[in-house]
């Protein structure tokens, strides 16, 4: 089923402790979908966007990946944990990650950052792992620095391997945690560049963002979060442009 | 060209105690430190307790007092147990305490406690990002450990278990106490029938120094490999 959504939550709830931080929030992709969660900090945003690979476990609600509802049980004090380990291992496969401080595993060069989960996790051959890794290198601009250790590499050279990282797994959908927000402000563009030219070849992607330019010029839907729940949700033209809550007014007014 | 008067071989079967004795007790402490770093940083109340048991008391009480007690303290248990066991059940039960058993043992918990800390400080050194980056890439717990979390703490635990482990090769002296023939045994013995005592602890304090020397040597080198990606300054 090709058409089949490739990510659908619903009714997301979140609580630390005592403290709400989602409050319901839903989301409906299409392929080539490219959602931006936008917002202030504490919004809840980057929490969603961890709900949905499970490295937070949603305290209520539903994550369908590709048309596989992800399965919960009940720990025994009543706390909801993922009922099958293997099965959350299998979706996290299909949703790449990359995250705001790259987090590319130090003690690998790029290229061994590139192939360790394909051969390891989704099982391919090495070699064709590897020639996958370098197409990948060659699509974000770092071929030539496939043997270096991620320390000797700028943010924005660090940030693009992890992009690179998250395609080889050839993902339903990519999943980015504030993907510019730890760079230099004149690296950010050679990222954002990237990613635009991801989301012209129709990939999935769900981009927690402060880049408002990237939201409102690349997105195909546009989700404002405030203090966990959805305040504003459509298409750019009308989140930026007609935007119907105050909330949203407020964010987009200039700060000075 | 140094005559040792015949003590040789024994000096030499000696050495080699110490070196199977240093050993073998490494590998033990090696083991009980994973488990009681693991232990510690585990969420559970009970396996925390008792590494923190463990460590404490160990880390509290002298090595010599140590191994007399689990030498001597360890054969009248063993006796006790043995005698009850056969009173109460008509079971035949009994083992001798070997002192190379109880040398390997007892260095062995005693270092294991000391690893437990190093280990416990190199796993909270790795970055959770690190480990964050492997569970979203569908990893599972053993893949995250074996070739994420395991590489990463060893660059942290290198310089600690190199430090451990030579005291521990110098702790191997005290088992001459407990009756084992270890090069230190056989050179006290040789040192107070010739009356040469220069002549027979100068070699084995080199035997000591070769032996500690050889080894920071390797631990650089280990230490070098784990440490491939760290770019130092800036």
């Amino acid at each position: 089923m090709a058409d089949q959504a490739p990510l659908i939550c619903r009714d997301i709830h979140k609580t630390f402790n005592k403290l709400e931080v989602l409050k319901g929030i839903s989301l409906e992709t299409r392929k080539g979908d490219v959602v931006s969660l936008i917002g202030s900090s504490g919004s809840g945003k980057s929490t969603f966007l961890r709900c949905i690979n499970l490295l937070e476990t949603p305290t209520s609600g539903d994550i369908i990946v590709h048309g596989d509802p992800i399965r919960f049980k009940d720990n025994g004090k009543g706390e909801r944990i993922p009922a099958d380990n293997r099965q959350v291992e299998l979706i996290r496969a299909k949703l790449s990650m990359v995250f705001q401080g790259f987090n590319l595993w130090s003690h690998m060069t790029v290229l061994e950052n590139i192939i360790e989960a394909p051969v390891h996790v989704l099982k391919v051959p090495k070699k064709e792992a590897i020639e996958r890794a370098e197409a990948y290198l060659q699509k974000v601009g770092i071929y030539e620095r496939k043997d270096y250790y991620p320390a000797q590499m700028s943010g924005g050279q660090q940030q693009r391997a992890a992009i690179a990282r998250a395609l080889a797994m050839e993902p339903e959908v990519m999943l980015f945690d504030e993907p510019t927000s730890a760079l230099d402000p004149e690296l950010v563009g050679e990222v954002l560049k990237v990613m635009q030219s991801l989301a012209e070849e129709g990939r999935t992607m769900i981009v927690v963002t402060h880049e408002m330019a990237f939201a409102r010029d690349v997105s195909t839907q546009v989700l404002f979060l405030h203090q966990g729940v959805i305040e504003e949700q459509g298409t750019p033209d009308k989140v930026f442009d007609h935007p119907e809550s105050e909330r949203m007014k407020q964010f987009l007014a200039p700060k000075f | 060209m140094f005559d040792l008067k015949g003590y040789g071989p024994s000096l030499l079967d000696g050495a080699v105690i110490t070196i199977e004795l240093a050993f073998l007790s490494l590998a033990l402490a090696l083991a009980l430190g994973l488990i009681g770093a693991s232990s510690k940083l585990s969420g559970n109340r009970l396996a925390k307790g008792i590494a923190t048991g463990y460590t404490t008391v160990i880390r509290g009480i002298p090595d010599l007092v140590m191994m007399l007690l689990f030498y001597y303290g360890g054969q009248v248990a063993v006796n006790n147990l043995s005698d009850y066991l056969y009173e109460a059940y008509e079971i035949d039960f009994f083992f001798q305490f070997d002192p190379f058993i109880s040398g390997v043992v007892t260095i062995g918990l005693i270092f294991g406690a000391y690893m437990t800390e190093t280990f416990r400080g190199a796993f909270l050194a790795v970055e959770t990002g690190q480990v964050e980056a492997a569970k979203a890439y569908g990893f599972t717990r053993w893949h995250t450990f074996r070739r994420i979390i395991f590489p990463q703490m060893l660059r942290h635990a290198l310089p600690g278990i190199g430090n451990n482990w030579q005291v521990l090769l110098k702790t191997t002296a005290l088992v001459s106490i407990i009756g084992l023939t270890d090069m230190v045994r056989v050179a006290e013995e040789a040192a107070k029938a010739e009356r040469m005592p220069f002549h027979f602890f100068i070699p084995v304090a080199a035997v000591y120094l070769a032996l500690t020397a050889g080894s920071e040597l390797f631990i650089k080198w280990l230490d070098k490999r784990a440490n491939v990606g760290v770019v130092h300054g800036g």
